[in-house]
């Protein structure tokens, strides 16, 4: 008997997996298409005030951090085989390519998709989109939109951010304190890196980064059980859903654009 | 809803940072806007082997930047490497005709660049000519194992 309720559970289980994705997209086409009004125009400014602006400071702070972390780590390396003078190239692609936009996004995940997540979970539990809907507002248009939108726009944004201050801080530790020649900084990194293959690889994934991080929170706070423990469930598969779709997708993303480049 | 000008400053300010950050990985760090840009000339060049030389790197006269390297392809007929030069267009009629061509290295395992030194020629190289006179790249491998035979020898 156990058998048949193992083999039971494992049908709903995953029936209900194919019902959340089925859900979580016609939610996302629901809620992303449509035309804004002037009157989404503004909920979508406040919510890249929250989800863009204020992520901002973290996302500098740890951008300046590692490229200064990355720059030490990769001078005390290159300067036994005497090549010192790549610290540039290598401190730009590491950044441009992978950390930038997964660190970005992860960070991004923690800081803002979470609160997404909370926020429209709270307005769940306190009916306040039920209330909407009685009254006649579409919660997807009024609640859902501008948030993904924010989401969408800001996290490629504070990526870029992310990057110039990074390579800021590797120069600063790398130049001003260790010592490598400014001009192999600079003329190393612009000889290595090609805007398209990787500023513009770059910004491809952290905009898939963006779709997927702020998707994830949002449907977790719109499909969430209106309890306060469902609350602090859903914050979490937030947090953990986000982070590893983000590396998984990393890899695969990589894997599609530099893997052939040997 | 509050409609605060503050707060429409702020992501009008945020969006134009994000702007002027993709500008600067733009200039500064890949480098569009430097190396040559306006006219230019084509010269070829044939080396026996081209080491790590790529599209994209530099072509010095006197160490001082004056084109890149536009394409990299092999000669099917002799097997050689043929380099595609494109140099600042202010230098067509100006380079002697026995201008040499010879793949550097910028550092002991820097990269790989093509240095030109003029000759005296009172002919000059125009537009779709081929530098004669080259000089393949340094192979360590080669250098180690010249060396190693020569220690045998002795």
């Amino acid at each position: 008997m156990s058998l048949v309720q193992r083999i039971a559970a494992l049908g709903r289980g995953t029936l209900e997996l194919l019902g959340s994705l089925g859900r979580a997209g016609v939610f996302l086409l629901q809620s992303s298409l449509g035309i804004p009004s002037r009157e989404g125009w503004y909920l979508w400014l406040r919510q890249m005030h929250f989800v863009g602006v204020m992520s901002l400071a973290i996302v500098l702070v740890s951008g300046v951090f590692i490229g200064m972390v990355l720059s030490l780590q990769g001078y005390t390396i290159l300067v036994d085989f005497g090549a010192e003078e790549a610290l540039g190239q290598m401190v730009a692609l590491s950044l441009l390519r992978e950390l930038a936009p997964v660190v970005a996004a992860l960070l991004f995940a923690g800081r803002a998709g979470s609160a997404l997540t909370a926020e429209i979970g709270l307005m769940k539990a306190t009916e306040q989109l039920s209330s909407m809907e009685m009254i006649g507002v579409d919660p997807l248009r009024r609640i859902i939109a501008p948030r993904l939108w924010a989401g969408f726009v800001s996290l490629p944004l504070l990526t870029v951010g992310f990057s110039v201050v990074g390579i800021w801080g590797g120069y600063l530790v790398g130049v001003e304190w260790l010592g490598v020649f400014e001009g192999a900084y600079w003329s190393g990194m612009q000889g290595s890196v090609g805007f398209f293959d990787d500023v513009g690889n770059g910004l491809v994934k952290s905009l898939v980064f963006a779709l997927v991080v702020t998707w994830i929170a949002v449907f977790q706070g719109y499909d969430l059980v209106p309890t306060s423990e469902g609350i602090s469930r859903a914050t979490t598969r937030t947090v953990v859903y986000s982070s590893l779709a983000v590396l998984g997708l990393d890899f695969v993303l990589t894997t599609l654009m530099f893997g052939e480049l040997g | 809803m509050k409609r605060s000008k503050m707060m429409e400053f702020g992501v009008g300010l945020f969006m134009l940072a994000g702007i002027l950050g993709l500008v600067f990985l733009g200039l500064r760090v890949s480098g569009l806007g430097s190396g040559i840009s306006g006219d230019t000339f084509t010269l070829y060049a044939d080396f026996a082997n081209i080491g790590g030389l790529k599209p994209r790197s530099k072509v010095t006269l006197a160490g001082v930047q004056v084109g890149q390297v536009a394409d990299v392809e092999l000669d099917r007929e002799w097997f050689e490497a043929r380099v595609t030069l494109k140099l600042d267009a202010d230098l067509e009629g100006q380079l002697p005709r026995d201008t040499t061509a010879a793949i550097l290295t910028s550092g002991l395992l820097g990269e790989q660049y093509l240095g030109l030194s003029v000759g005296g020629d009172p002919d000059t190289l125009v537009d779709g000519d081929t530098i004669r006179d080259t000089q393949q790249a340094l192979v360590l491998e080669e250098l180690i194992q010249q060396f190693v035979s020569n220690m045998v020898r002795e």
